[in-house]
């Protein structure tokens, strides 16, 4: 097997800046994680605790297998907005008795687990995500329902959550709700929909209306426990299967029915026997630019990725701004398209159809290591038909049917987001280095068309053109969309799945990769019209 | 120089054996049948059902079931043994130590079926066999002896002035006794009788025999014995004297030779008083007279044991001569060595018994799985045991599970070896006196050599135990605390090498991290008690993130780390422990001493709790008194109930005053350890308590 050499100088003045500027912005995301962590912060936290109850982390922990590893999703969520990051809920991949499953847990600690746009944004995705993978969910349900003052954004569109988990439940992926306090209103059909319903005695409360609303209703006055509490759900109306006698117990029977779920992966396994990556992560560190001027030498990263360093390269001496080849990745084996140098040419859009139809012929998952400028543009390259080369690529991307992770390791610019498998060409786990930049183009590029456009307008309007005034506005433009390109904005809006360290990113891969092989993986021949 | 004398050869020629039947069980089994080898000699084992997969039986031969588990049903049906001696052809049996082996009868009915029985003749047990007889019979060889008073025959006053005139404290023994069944000392007159009673009663039920008789006990002595051989042709021989004055419960627990207390002409003069009473009473084979030492250097005799004793081996060692081959070969007829008729001194030797038991709770026996069982190799060291990995410790038999022992230059270099041997066992499953023997070998009386039968009772076991872990505790963690550690961690290994999915990656894996992995664990101490131990620990890239008990450890690293054996590094100190996973359990040796932990359940049960005021079983065993019925009124300290397990009996006090809610047990029915055996309402409360909870 080809081994990939490494000649990475460690005492290069760009490998230390680069490592330099990584861990200071690792320390930015530690940060914005702490928020993420401290959910409504102290008071709210001591107020729940006080209750006697296990903040969702918590849950999370005691569900999850001991020592096995958890993929936790979006965490940055709603970063950037008026809300707290996070969104109110924690969600991710993991394992429950010895089974990949969807986690979702709503946080009672921030607003009490109300629902906010990020929140439904958030919950969705992991739904998705069960759904397209095949991955058993399970609710860790204490939420007050949609956030009342912003309910024109999340009430029409968040029915699509109880749409979502019942075609889960129809698609025959099992669905659990575990139910630690209020499911009211809407939220009672989170427990309603779901296969399997635990509740937590004296805690959970699931009704349509409570006590006020029935009484306003129907003049009837009811107490809480008789309309919704776990014990009359549990005896009276069947809406909960198991009456648990607290949080662990509850805890205990969800692990317990997913156990009991006789759950087995459809995809194959991983081969056993493979080997770690020749070299040190930690030098992913300080190959990981933020500066487009200073190259990411993808070779290098892929070295500290795949199993044994190992990598067939496809096609190496064509196109040869990107790389494509097979390798594997914690015994799964995949076929990688990286950028190696960020702009994409005819033949790199070319040799990259061609290699996604082998991939579905071979049914290989794909792994794109995004770090592109985007289509070349200019006069020869639009006359030899860039935009069908480009298209053929896109086609190809976007009707390929093997399971699809994408690593964005620098910027992710222009059409070079689509063809390389950006949020909206749906792949299966979408994660990013803190480096990574994603916009329509570059933030001085941009600018400058903005100047150029406003420039040829003023003249053709026979104005005279204020230079200072251009110059003051670029820099405006410029400072703005450097910023929207951060990767923590667009994690903020759940543009990807997750900003992760990129020394994570090989466990973060296998995890997702394994999470992929709990569906069938499947390629297909069914492409669109590639225009030739 | 021992004395010996031939008298002209008028036995019998010698008649080989060629196929031997061992009637006894575990190591003395297996160490008969290691001569047997040695000699050529094909071995025949008798077994028990709880025995079946013992590893005596495996070794030998050829193996005959006996069926039952009580000694009674198994090991003492001398006709069944017989029967299996004619069954597999076997010409001779030998008896080991306990069970038949000092029973006149069974020695009788060896010979009468034509079978060579490897001990003395059968009136020489029968005349030792009963220790008012022994008494009389070494008067009569001038042996120096303690008056003895007899039970059987007289009334309760008769008794009590015979022991007001002889004084207190005074010794109740069993005639028909040993291992200090049916033994008590009774220090004031008033409890006199009730003794009396238990020892008749336990005595009967262990030996069918509850004649007992009193001696007068001396409270500052030393046990020390002499091995005494004699052939048929006439010959008596000293092999010198074994000290055996670390005891508990009158059974022996440190056996050593030569004593520190017996000089050349002590021995001299104690190994011919032994002497003259075997030839007294033409004594054939191994034996044993036990005397007391005084002090001043007067000695009294004890009894005599018509058998090969269980702390033989250290005889072997100094002597160089195999004890069973020479009663194989006295057995066959043949004449004493030259080896054995001038015998020589070599060095020290000492051994340790090893048993299932809890010194810190009263010696309770203890009963179990023996999940892994390891013994270290080393100069002079010998291990003689009869249980392996797996073995099942029941409640039928002696708690013994193996001997250690030792042989060096000098006392002091041998006391060195064996307490590093003990240490360096891996005994995983349940508890034993292994701390306690590690004690007693470092404890500073023991090696000056101060080593009266009070030892133990000076020293309290829980006391010597306590100071050996302050003694080895290194580091930021004492042993139970390093312990749990490492048995979380190879738990963790166990889980990862287990895990059905994602088994590659990193363990306990978080992009985002919010707590550390957690276990609990509850250490069982000695004596009952119990700690809890609290683990958290997270990989990070290049370190452990640990946490006892909610400190932080700082400074660990991760060497080796399996389900079997963790290397921890805290602080740049590397300590290896080897660690027994079996369910909830973890048994765990690191070098500042094992541990037994059990880990508490992450989703604790909701089943129901026991009832307060309930007195749970301390052991497993068979009810044989239950004093109480329900609704009765009891005081504190009211025995409630009596339990017999391991052939001792156990009383079940009533630990406040209140009222009896219920008796869940009845007499003659066997318990589990922890069964509830009567439940007691305290007095404020004595009409809720009990009635379920």
């Amino acid at each position: 097997m080809p081994v990939i050499a490494s000649r990475l100088d460690r005492a290069s003045g760009d490998f230390r800046r680069n490592r330099e500027e990584m861990l200071a912005k690792l320390a930015e995301l530690e940060r914005h994680l702490d928020v993420a962590r401290a959910g409504g912060g102290e008071r709210y936290v001591a107020r729940h605790r006080a209750r006697g109850k296990l903040l969702p982390r918590e849950r999370v922990e005691l569900l999850l297998d001991r020592d096995a590893p958890f993929l936790e999703l979006s965490p940055l969520a709603a970063l950037g907005s008026e809300y707290v990051v996070g969104a109110s809920v924690v969600t991710g991949v993991g394992v429950v008795s010895g089974v990949e499953c969807v986690v979702v847990a709503h946080d009672p600690t921030v607003r009490g687990g109300a629902t906010n746009p990020f929140t439904m944004k958030k919950a969705l995705r992991a739904m998705q995500i069960a759904a397209e993978n095949r991955l058993p969910c399970i609710q860790l349900v204490e939420s007050g329902g949609a956030d009342l003052p912003r309910q024109a954004e999340v009430f029409v569109p968040g029915g699509a959550i109880f749409r979502d988990l019942t075609r889960l439940s129809a698609a025959g992926v099992p669905t659990i709700a575990l139910v630690f306090g209020n499911a009211t209103a809407g939220g009672a059909y989170l427990p309603g929909l779901c296969d399997h319903v635990v509740m937590v005695r004296g805690q959970a409360k699931v009704f349509l209306g409570g006590p006020p609303l029935v009484r306003m209703a129907t003049g009837e006055i009811a107490e809480e426990e008789e309309l919704g509490g776990a014990e009359m759900h549990s005896r009276v109306s069947g809406v909960s299967d198991f009456l648990a006698e607290d949080e662990r117990d509850a805890i205990r029977l969800g692990r317990a029915i997913v156990r009991r779920l006789e759950w087995r992966k459809s995809g194959p396994g991983p081969a056993g026997g493979f080997e770690e990556p020749l070299h040190d992560a930690e030098d992913l560190l300080g190959l990981a630019s933020s500066d487009l001027r200073r190259p990411i030498d993808v070779r290098e990263v892929l070295a500290r990725i795949v199993d044994g360093s190992c990598l067939d390269e496809f096609k190496p001496l064509y196109g040869a701004n990107l790389l494509t080849g097979w390798a594997s990745i914690h015994g799964y084996p995949v076929g990688i398209l990286a950028n190696d140098l960020g702009v994409l040419f005819s033949e790199e859009a070319e040799k990259a159809a061609q290699f996604i139809q082998l991939a579905n012929r071979s049914d290989t998952p794909l792994v794109f290591v995004q770090n592109t400028t985007g289509y070349m543009v200019g006069r020869a390259y639009e006359q030899r038909g860039m935009i069908k080369d480009g298209s053929k690529m896109i086609n190809a991307v976007s009707n390929s049917t093997v399971p699809h992770l994408t690593l964005q390791i620098g910027a992710s610019y222009g059409a070079g987001n689509y063809g390389m498998c950006g949020r909206a060409y749906g792949p299966r786990f979408l994660f990013v280095w803190p480096n990574g930049k994603t916009a329509v183009m570059g933030p001085q590029q941009l600018a400058g068309v903005l100047s150029i456009v406003a420039r040829q307008s003023a003249e053709a309007a026979g104005k005279s053109f204020d230079e200072a005034q251009d110059a003051a506005l670029r820099a405006v433009v410029e400072e703005q969309i450097e910023r929207e390109s951060l990767a923590a904005i667009n994690s903020g809006l759940l543009y990807d799945d997750g900003i992760i360290d990129p020394r994570d990113s090989r466990t973060v891969l296998g995890l997702a990769l394994s999470a992929c092989h709990s569906a069938p993986v499947r390629g297909t021949d069914a492409f669109g019209v590639f225009r030739m | 120089m021992p004395k010996s004398s031939r008298t002209p050869p008028s036995a019998p020629a010698p008649r080989p054996i060629r196929r031997l039947l061992v009637a006894n069980r575990g190591e003395i089994a297996r160490r008969v049948f290691r001569t047997c080898r040695e000699m050529g000699i094909e071995t025949v084992a008798v077994f028990s059902d709880p025995d079946r997969d013992a590893p005596f039986v495996r070794e030998a031969d050829v193996a005959v079931r006996l069926g039952g588990a009580s000694p009674a049903e198994s090991y003492l049906r001398g006709d069944a043994i017989v029967e299996a001696a004619r069954r597999t052809g076997a010409d001779a049996i030998h008896p080991g130590y306990g069970f038949l082996s000092e029973d006149a009868g069974f020695a009788r009915k060896c010979e009468d079926a034509g079978l060579v029985f490897v001990g003395p003749p059968a009136d020489a047990i029968a005349a030792m066999g009963s220790k008012l007889e022994a008494k009389r019979r070494a008067k009569e060889a001038g042996v120096p002896l303690l008056e003895t008073i007899a039970v059987e025959g007289t009334t309760p006053a008769q008794r009590a002035e015979a022991a007001r005139e002889a004084g207190f404290p005074l010794l109740v023994k069993a005639s028909a006794g040993g291992g200090g069944r049916g033994m008590r000392i009774v220090r004031d007159a008033s409890d006199l009788e009730r003794e009396i009673e238990a020892a008749a009663r336990e005595a009967k039920g262990a030996f069918g025999d509850g004649t007992l008789f009193l001696e007068p006990y001396l409270d500052d002595a030393r046990h020390v014995e002499i091995q005494v051989f004699g052939d048929r042709h006439g010959d008596v021989v000293s092999l010198f004297e074994r000290e055996c004055s670390i005891q508990r419960r009158h059974q022996k627990v440190v056996e050593e030779t030569p004593s520190v207390a017996v000089d050349d002409a002590l021995r001299e003069r104690m190994g011919a008083a032994a002497v003259s009473l075997a030839r007294a009473i033409g004594y054939v084979g191994a034996g044993t007279v036990e005397f007391l030492l005084g002090a001043d250097g007067r000695f009294a005799f004890l009894e005599v044991n018509t058998r090969l004793q269980v702390e033989h081996p250290v005889t072997e060692c100094v002597t160089g001569l195999d004890l069973v081959r020479l009663q194989i070969e006295v057995a066959e007829g043949r004449p004493l060595p030259d080896a054995a008729r001038r015998p020589r001194r070599d060095g020290h030797a000492i051994e340790v018994r090893l048993c299932a038991e809890d010194p810190e709770q009263g010696f309770l026996p203890t009963t179990g799985t023996l999940r892994r069982f390891r013994f270290p190799a080393g100069p002079g060291l010998r291990i003689d045991g009869g249980v392996e990995d797996g073995s099942v410790i029941g409640v039928d038999y002696d708690p013994m599970v193996a001997k250690l022992i030792v042989h060096a230059p000098d006392r002091a270099t041998a006391v060195r070896r064996l307490a590093v041997a003990v240490d360096a066992m891996e005994i995983h499953g349940l508890r034993t006196n292994r701390e306690l023997l590690s004690g007693i070998l470092r404890h500073p009386e023991f090696l000056a050599g101060r080593t009266d039968t009070h030892f133990l009772l000076r020293n309290e076991p829980a006391a010597i135990v306590a100071a050996l872990r302050a003694s080895r505790a290194t580091g930021p963690l004492d042993a139970d605390a390093a312990n749990a550690l490492a048995a979380t961690l190879a738990a963790q290994a166990a889980r990862r090498e287990e895990a059905p999915t994602l088994r590659s990656l990193p363990s306990g894996w978080r992009n985002v991290p919010s707590a550390l992995q957690e276990a609990s664990w509850e250490a069982r101490l000695g004596g009952g008690a119990s700690r809890r131990i609290d683990v958290g620990y997270r990989f990070g890239r290049d370190r452990l993130d640990v946490r006892v008990d909610g400190e932080t450890v700082s400074g660990v690293r991760l060497g080796a780390c399996t389900a079997r054996e963790v290397e921890l590094e805290i602080d740049g100190v590397v300590r290896r422990h080897s660690v027994h996973l079996h369910g909830p359990h973890a048994w765990v040796d690191g070098p500042a001493g094992a541990s037994e932990l059990v880990e508490i359940d992450r989703f604790p049960s909701h089943a129901q709790a026991v009832a307060a005021g309930s007195l749970l079983a301390p052991m497993p065993g068979k009810i044989v008194r239950v004093n109480v019925r329900e609704g009765d009124v009891v005081a504190d300290g009211d025995e409630l109930v009596v339990l017999e397990a391991m052939k001792m009996e156990h009383r079940v006090l009533a630990p406040q005053a209140g009222r009896v809610a219920e008796v869940r047990v009845a007499p003659g029915e066997t318990v589990d350890a922890g069964a509830v055996l009567v439940v007691i309402a305290g007095e404020q409360d004595s009409t809720e308590a009990g009635k379920g909870a």
